[in-house]
């Protein structure tokens, strides 16, 4: 090969231009395929009379939200309306992630448990929820739990709490700070916290499924402890609590810190099937604006930037914890 | 995984009743559990009214595919059969670095045919079945079993090229499957639209399947590619699919597709679901192989340069079968979630499993019967993803063998 030693090698083994003749026929392709799907957008949209306006998010949105944090009555603008569905959707969110939290570690650490039943009841657990999908679970909880729960007199009432098909009631302070509990009023519950069938069956659904996911994270995370870390803290005289606290605790968090980032951010997105239960949260809030407006573009972008927004938050609130659990090296 | 430890009267004590705190807890979950078992077992065979069922399982199985083309489909699941048989026997013969000596059937093999046999005795006479279609999904199991014998016996007769060549079977079959569910070639068209029930959730699922695993391989090689439009573009497309939930994104194929083409361009609502759930699902796929790209040693890529291979061949030669091989679970993971996902079809009006379910129970004579139905449906679900993962852990002991382990 002492022939080809002089020559320059051939130009598509040039190693300056091959990767600019790559990009360059990837972004004239990516250009050319935006320009033809945005130029028939914009011919669509205009031979539509559609063409991108927000002028009808201030007009009367003319149908009412069941549940809403955010007064909000069918005469007010479409905005106030996306704004309630935003506020419904947090609601069962942030309550989503405390019970999913609880669920997820209490099961996690039973996988740990000396007891053999808890043990494998865990794995039942994970192993049943994770191959069902979560649609699926939460008409379930909807149709077959919470709507069949008996009404009246008959529900189901534990001390202060009454679980009916109309709601879960719980006591609370009512006008003038008086703590008060459920009371029965011509047949049907009264309490000063009252949370819908539809909005119960989405949490339940949410936080049994992210639970289940979550769980396997702290178990990951427990199990990624040396198991000398346990005999060492013994070794110098901690106490099983105090190594827990001190030792594993502090360790274990930081392989589930990211892992929890992530089923934080799938329980978000998934608070979006609140449709399948009938709970009213901002895509379904959504749905029924472009249903009655037709204007799909400025839809879609609102939700889409919504949940965007959503997960940035969750990530940048993980991101600060992750960095206070992590290693300080010096 | 070490061995299972023995089950005896004195690990079970140990492990039940080693504190009293311990064996309160052991006989409160015993109690509670068979309260609620019996319960479910009572109401299951005494309250349950699993006419629903029976009356519509056509319905589950197809949705309304014309009853004269269904032959079609009896064909295809025939072809299924034997392909899933030919494949199992010749794995079989085949013995394994670590397992030397291949029994033609060893244990496990013994479990599954038993559990096949009981499954296709019971379950078409369970459904009530007319004996004619009875008698044909025992025919299709005996096929099976057959095919599988004669593969298992056979199997290590056949050439390198052929062993090698069997993996395509499946892509193959897949063609024909389409062709034979939705016509063409001189058979009689059948429409999207008339799909339903499982069928549609199988093609959906599959066609995502086939399609996202080379879109999220090159979508992960571009996210760790030097070169900067590529990078971001993977980024850009990733980041922005995998923040947004899936439902919005179906929302956004109904609504915006057909405004995006060009008058009549636009696919139908099926197709056009189905090509989301691609993107979708390409997005999560990138990702896992990414994982499994960032755990191969950078020096692999640079001895294969190095040896004189150019970059496509290194990648698809020593790069990507490591890579794809550690990101194999996150990936079945992944298809599992994809198949799960199908479900989210019946929230825009599509009639695959779930929404023939919920198009079921709105009829007045079926009304009330959704505990069997939504029960129905979560034990088919549960078995299909259950039996991936099996599968999953299967494959990654037969490509990664524990007595190997270097």
């Amino acid at each position: 090969m002492a022939s080809d030693l002089g020559k320059s090698p051939p130009w598509w083994q040039n190693r300056r231009l091959v990767p600019w003749l790559v990009q360059g026929s990837v972004g004239l392709l990516l250009l050319v395929v935006i320009a033809f799907l945005l130029g028939n957008l914009v011919r669509n949209l205009s031979a539509a009379g559609l063409l991108l306006s927000w002028r009808w998010l201030g007009q009367p949105a003319s149908f009412d939200i069941a549940e809403t944090l955010l007064p909000f009555n069918a005469s007010e603008p479409y905005w106030r309306g996306l704004l309630a569905g935003l506020v419904n959707t947090l609601r069962v969110v942030g309550l989503g992630f405390v019970g999913a939290t609880l669920v997820g570690t209490l099961v996690g650490s039973a996988s740990f448990s000396r007891n053999g039943l808890v043990k494998r009841l865990a794995r039942i657990y994970v192993e049943l929820i994770r191959n069902i999908p979560l649609l699926l679970q939460l008409v379930f909880w909807y149709f077959v739990v919470f709507l069949s729960l008996p009404n009246g007199a008959a529900a189901i009432q534990l001390p202060g709490i009454v679980l009916a098909k109309s709601g879960l009631f719980l006591p609370g302070f009512e006008a003038g700070f008086q703590w008060s509990g459920p009371t029965l009023v011509d047949g049907v519950w009264q309490a000063p916290l009252r949370f819908t069938p539809e909005f119960g069956a989405l949490l339940t659904g949410l936080v049994v499924y992210t639970g289940a996911f979550i769980a396997e994270v702290v178990r990951g995370g427990i199990a990624a402890v040396p198991k000398g870390q346990w005999e060492a803290a013994t070794s110098l005289g901690l106490g099983p609590l105090l190594s827990l606290r001190r030792i594993i605790i502090p360790q274990a968090l930081r392989v589930i810190v990211p892992g929890l980032n992530t089923q934080y951010i799938s329980l978000a997105k998934n608070s979006s099937l609140a449709v399948a239960c009938g709970y009213t949260d901002l895509y379904s809030v959504a749905e029924t604006s472009l249903n009655q407006t037709g204007r799909a573009i400025e839809v879609i972008v609102i939700l889409l930037a919504a949940y965007l927004a959503i997960d940035l938050v969750i990530s940048l609130v993980m991101n600060g914890l992750n960095r206070l659990v992590q290693i300080k090296e010096r | 995984m070490g061995p299972k430890p023995r089950l005896t009267p004195a690990s079970l004590r140990k492990e039940l009743f080693a504190t009293p705190l311990d064996g309160l807890v052991t006989v409160l979950l015993v109690t509670g559990l068979a309260v609620a078992g019996s319960r479910l077992l009572h109401w299951a065979l005494a309250q349950a009214d699993w006419a629903v069922i029976q009356a519509n399982s056509t319905l589950f199985a197809v949705g309304r595919y014309p009853i004269e083309h269904q032959w079609r489909l009896w064909l295809l699941v025939a072809l299924l059969a034997a392909a899933a048989g030919l494949s199992w026997g010749v794995l079989r013969s085949r013995p394994l670095p670590d397992r030397p000596i291949t029994a033609l059937w060893p244990g496990n093999d013994r479990l599954a045919t038993g559990i096949l046999v009981l499954l296709a005795s019971w379950a078409p006479a369970a459904l009530g079945l007319t004996l004619p279609i009875q008698s044909r999904w025992w025919a299709l199991t005996g096929l099976l079993l057959l095919v599988r014998w004669l593969a298992g016996r056979f199997g290590n007769r056949l050439g390198k090229t052929a062993t090698l060549s069997l993996p395509l079977v499946w892509p193959l079959l897949y063609l024909v499957g389409m062709v034979l569910i939705g016509g063409g070639l001189g058979l009689v068209t059948v429409g999207a639209n008339e799909w339903g029930g499982l069928l549609l959730t199988l093609v959906e699922a599959s066609f995502a399947i086939l399609l996202s695993a080379p879109l999220g391989v090159l979508l992960a090689l571009g996210r760790r590619s030097s070169l900067p439009l590529l990078r971001w573009g993977s980024i850009v497309y990733i980041e922005f699919i995998r923040g947004a939930p899936l439902i919005t994104l179906l929302f956004l194929g109904q609504n915006i597709l057909g405004f995006l083409l060009p008058g009549g361009m636009a696919p139908d609502r099926i197709w056009r679901a189905a090509w989301i759930l691609t993107f979708f699902s390409a997005a999560y796929l990138a990702e896992a192989v990414r994982s499994g790209l960032a755990a191969v040693p950078r020096g692999q890529l640079e001895a294969a340069r190095s040896l004189g291979l150019s970059l496509p061949q290194a990648l698809a030669q020593v790069v990507l079968p490591q890579a794809l091989q550690i990101a194999l679970p996150a990936t079945v993971g992944q298809f599992i979630s994809l198949l799960q996902d199908t479900t989210l079809l019946s929230l825009i009006g599509l009639l695959d499993l779930l929404g023939t379910a919920r198009s079921v129970m709105a009829n007045p004579l079926f009304l009330g019967k959704s505990s069997e139905v939504y029960l129905t449906l979560a034990v088919l679900f549960w078995c299909c993803c259950a039996a991936l993962g099996l599968g999953s852990r299967a494959l990654e002991r037969r490509l990664n063998p524990p007595s190997l382990g270097r």
